[in-house]
């Protein structure tokens, strides 16, 4: 080898690629970061990830409306819906802090590892904040421990299951949405006035963590009242045809059928039940009977005539009298043209909610959020005056019971509000047993 | 050098070339640029492109060499996973152990599943295989919900055992999935210009363990082993007249793809701890033939590329919404702009299948030795040696290749 002494030109022209390698480039390294996706810009992403495709889909369609609307009303775009209505004042159209909100969409797909490969995404490539959205309770609980583990925030869209806020709960996730328990509370009452307490139930239930959880809570609080829960029967979440499940509903002394399916998946088992001629069966000498403890206006419309009479619970509807529905309501049909669905209504809320809790907080860091939100009281927003409890990141606030209606005037006037069920009469325990068993943890930032 | 030929060693140097520089190379778009939305280079997908990387390199060595087209391929990767996110719950969660028992549970499992299906061959096989996956798939999805937790999807939670590891943080959350202390969403990013590029320890982990797989597929292509499979695919009845019993040949080539399955299971959890029963579906199953073709059946870095293209149709093209569109095609007077996003529409967002549906058309039709044929074909263009000389990098498809 022969050793090449170090010429003039060598030395500089090294020197110089050194130099210009060690000046150019500026890394930091993640964690030095107050917390993960700081918005350094003017501006804020947030993520909608919502079910595009799947037996969920028109709810994800009508969520991603919502949230739109939201994103206007948050930038001072538009009428301004409830912001005008709300009972905390710091959101001022002015985007979050001063910055203008821009949003980022996914598709969940109704499928736990889609979901959270979409969420994945929106954080580490678009650079959301805050995640939100889901129709699926499967779906939410999946999401919310990513974005635990992220260290971002995330607002349930729609997700009914006790288990969201239950044993899966995280300190980083919360629900506007009712539940599962709430839903029996508030339908066990009705349920005993309108077909008496010598009843014998039949449950068909999606096979999923929402289905399970309202399941059990219905058929403890019917049973409570005396009705006898006959047999239990899961079907999968994909099913299109429900109508090999009906079949043996016939050969038993069930007098009423309980529909623990949403979306896509009632409007089938409906409208098959319906076609089987269940609501025209007497058994024991009295009228078959069919409740869907959970409702909403989409799947009153996918099942048309069939809903007429059937009592379910929701958590909002568009025929509420309040003055935030009747803002909301109004600058949602003037943009779309038709009211917006329960599960628009849940999104949109939680967004201003997210909002109006990082301008009080002064802060996008996600623990500042969770500090603004834990225990928070408000109102304003549709449901009358709403508690955010700081033990389980719940909601608690009144439940509508609703009836599909016998003679509707337009095509959207489909259910009727029974009763609204006070906040009081539905709220539980933080350590209720269908609740425990989880924990919260702590908040989490990326940092 | 490392037991292959020049050209092996060519190609396998230009591998872990890409492979490590891979976050440079997959973010070629400022942050701040409208193409921005391009960019692949954030870690969730590179891990993506690796891992089904890794699935589509052992289902080759099934089907690129014996020609038996398994339909049921997504079961090992999902048994796989649950194995791994069990190992997490109970053991520890250094990524290590988890990976080594997917591999070990989706062997075994292979093992039963082949001893089974290769009892027959040809369409018979495939329709076994099938309905073995669809068998599993049931049963992860509702039976055995104790142990998969269904659609939910099995997930880490703050009481597990772990009993080599603490059950939670001090600060009360769930532990990071970690290689011996080193966090797998760690990294550090570095920006120049109005660029910026993630590297993540995660996917070096998952670009490692690839590397590895690549060779070791290398040298089974290029063994007498690999010989044998070959000769299987070729004529099989004419080895069973020489004497010859395929079975065990078969069988072995059926258990490699399925711990390579179950290899790229285990990673996948270890990325993002949670078992979903929609990775065993049969849409899985079907995913990994389509990567497979598409890329080029039998060559050795086929299936890396049509895995990666399909991942970055799904995850990228699936994330324009129609306000980008009309963003895009703004210059353009209203009614022309209306027009043209409703032309363009159903092929992106929600539609990327209409997409990859028609892109796998065309490949099969014109290249039918999948994107591999395409690089050859444009390699020779620029050849002055006529084609016939040249001694092929990776071993030419066979013209049965896309059936």
């Amino acid at each position: 080898m022969i050793k090449r002494p170090i010429s003039r030109r060598g030395l500089i022209k090294t020197a110089g690629v050194v130099g210009v390698g060690l000046a150019a480039p500026h890394v930091f390294i993640r964690n030095a970061n107050a917390f993960n996706n700081e918005p350094t810009g003017g501006t804020v992403t947030l993520g909608f990830n919502v079910p595009q495709t799947g037996p969920y889909a028109d709810e994800g369609a009508d969520e991603l409306r919502a949230y739109e609307l939201a994103v206007e009303h948050l930038n001072g775009e538009g009428d301004g819906g409830m912001l005008n209505t709300f009972s905390s004042k710091a959101l001022k159209g002015n985007g979050i802090l001063g910055k203008k909100v821009e949003f980022v969409t996914g598709d969940t797909q109704t499928k736990s590892d889609a979901a959270r490969a979409s969420a994945k995404s929106m954080i580490e490539k678009d650079g959301a904040i805050m995640i939100t959205g889901g129709s699926s309770s499967g779906v939410a609980v999946a999401v919310q421990s990513l974005c635990q583990e992220a260290g971002v925030i995330f607002m349930a869209g729609l997700t009914h299951s006790n288990d969201t806020t239950g044993k899966d709960k995280k300190a980083n996730g919360f629900r506007h949405f009712f539940n599962g328990y709430m839903s029996a509370a508030a339908l066990a009452p009705v349920l005993k006035n309108a077909y008496g307490t010598d009843r014998k139930a039949y449950h068909l239930t999606a096979d999923y963590t929402w289905g399970w959880t309202q399941q059990e809570s219905i058929a403890s609080a019917t049973e409570a009242m005396g009705w006898e829960t006959v047999n239990n029967v899961l079907t999968p979440l994909a099913a299109t045809d429900f109508s090999a499940y009906i079949t043996p509903i016939l050969q038993s002394d069930a007098d009423v059928l309980v529909l623990n399916h949403y979306g896509g998946n009632m409007v089938n088992s409906l409208t098959n039940a319906v076609q089987f001629g269940l609501r025209d069966r007497q058994v024991n000498g009295k009228n078959f009977e069919i409740i869907v403890p959970l409702y909403s206006r989409l799947m009153a419309k996918g099942a048309g005539e069939n809903v007429k009479g059937i009592f379910g619970s929701t958590n909002w509807h568009w025929s509420l009298e309040d003055e935030g529905s009747i803002a909301f309501v109004q600058s949602f049909g003037k943009k779309y043209g038709f009211p917006p669905s329960q599960a628009a209504h849940t999104c949109y809320v939680q967004t201003l909610l997210y909002a109006d809790a990082v301008e009080r907080g002064g802060s996008f860091n996600p623990c500042s959020v969770v500090e603004a939100l834990e225990g928070y009281e408000f109102d304003g927003l549709g449901n009358g005056p709403t508690l955010y409890r700081a033990d389980d990141h719940q909601c608690f606030k009144d439940v509508l019971v609703v009836k599909g209606k016998e003679n509707p005037t337009s095509e959207f006037d489909l259910l009727e509000i029974v009763e609204v069920t006070p906040a009081a009469q539905v709220t539980y325990p933080p350590d209720h047993p269908m609740f425990a068993g989880g924990d919260l943890g702590t908040c989490n930032s990326g940092a | 050098m490392l037991g292959l030929n020049n050209k092996d060693l060519m190609l396998f140097a230009i591998v872990i070339a890409i492979t490590l520089l891979a976050p440079v190379i997959l973010n070629p778009f400022p942050v701040e640029s409208d193409l921005a939305q391009f960019n692949a280079g954030y870690p969730d997908l590179m891990q993506r492109f690796v891992i089904f990387g890794i699935f589509a390199i052992g289902f080759n060595i099934l089907f690129g060499l014996t020609g038996y087209l398994s339909f049921g391929h997504a079961a090992f990767l999902g048994v796989g996973s649950y194995a791994g996110v069990w190992m997490m719950k109970l053991l520890t969660m250094n990524v290590v152990p988890a990976i080594i028992v997917s591999v070990i549970f989706a062997g075994l499992f292979s093992l039963l599943v082949g001893f089974i299906s290769l009892r027959r061959s040809g369409i018979y096989f495939s329709i076994l295989t099938l309905a073995f996956a669809q068998m599993s798939f049931s049963l992860a999805y509702s039976v055995l919900t104790p142990i998969t937790n269904g659609e939910t999807g099995l997930q880490l939670s703050l009481n597990d055992p772990r009993i080599l590891g603490v059950s939670q943080t001090a600060d009360g959350s769930i532990p990071m999935t970690n290689f011996f202390g080193i966090a797998m969403r760690d990294g550090f990013e570095l920006s120049m210009g109005g660029w910026l590029f993630t590297f993540n320890a995660g996917y070096y982990l998952c670009a490692a363990v690839m590397l590895i797989a690549f060779y070791v597929s290398i040298r089974i292509f290029r063994s007498p082993f690999g010989v044998m499979l070959k000769a299987v695919k070729s004529n099989q009845q004419r080895m069973l007249y020489t004497g010859l019993n395929s079975r065990p040949y078969t069988l072995a080539a059926f258990v490699i793809s399925g711990m390579y399955a179950g290899l790229a299971g285990g990673l996948m959890v270890a990325m993002d701890p949670l078992a979903g029963a929609e990775r065993m579906q049969w849409t899985a199953s079907g995913e990994v033939v389509l990567m497979t073709i598409l890329g080029g059946t039998g060559t050795l870095i086929g299936p890396v590329l049509g895995s990666g293209l399909i991942k970055y149709l799904e995850n990228i093209f699936s994330k324009i919404n129609d306000n980008i569109l009309h963003q895009w095609f703004s210059f353009l007077p209203d009614g022309l702009e209306d027009f043209v996003v409703a032309i363009v529409y159903p092929f992106i967002g929600k539609g990327w299948h209409l997409t990859l549906g028609i892109v796998f058309m065309l490949v099969v039709i014109f290249l039918p030795g999948g994107i591999v044929e395409g690089g050859q074909r444009i390699g020779r263009l620029f050849r002055r040696k006529p084609p016939e000389d040249r001694n092929n990098t990776t071993t030419a498809a066979a013209p049965s290749a896309a059936e």
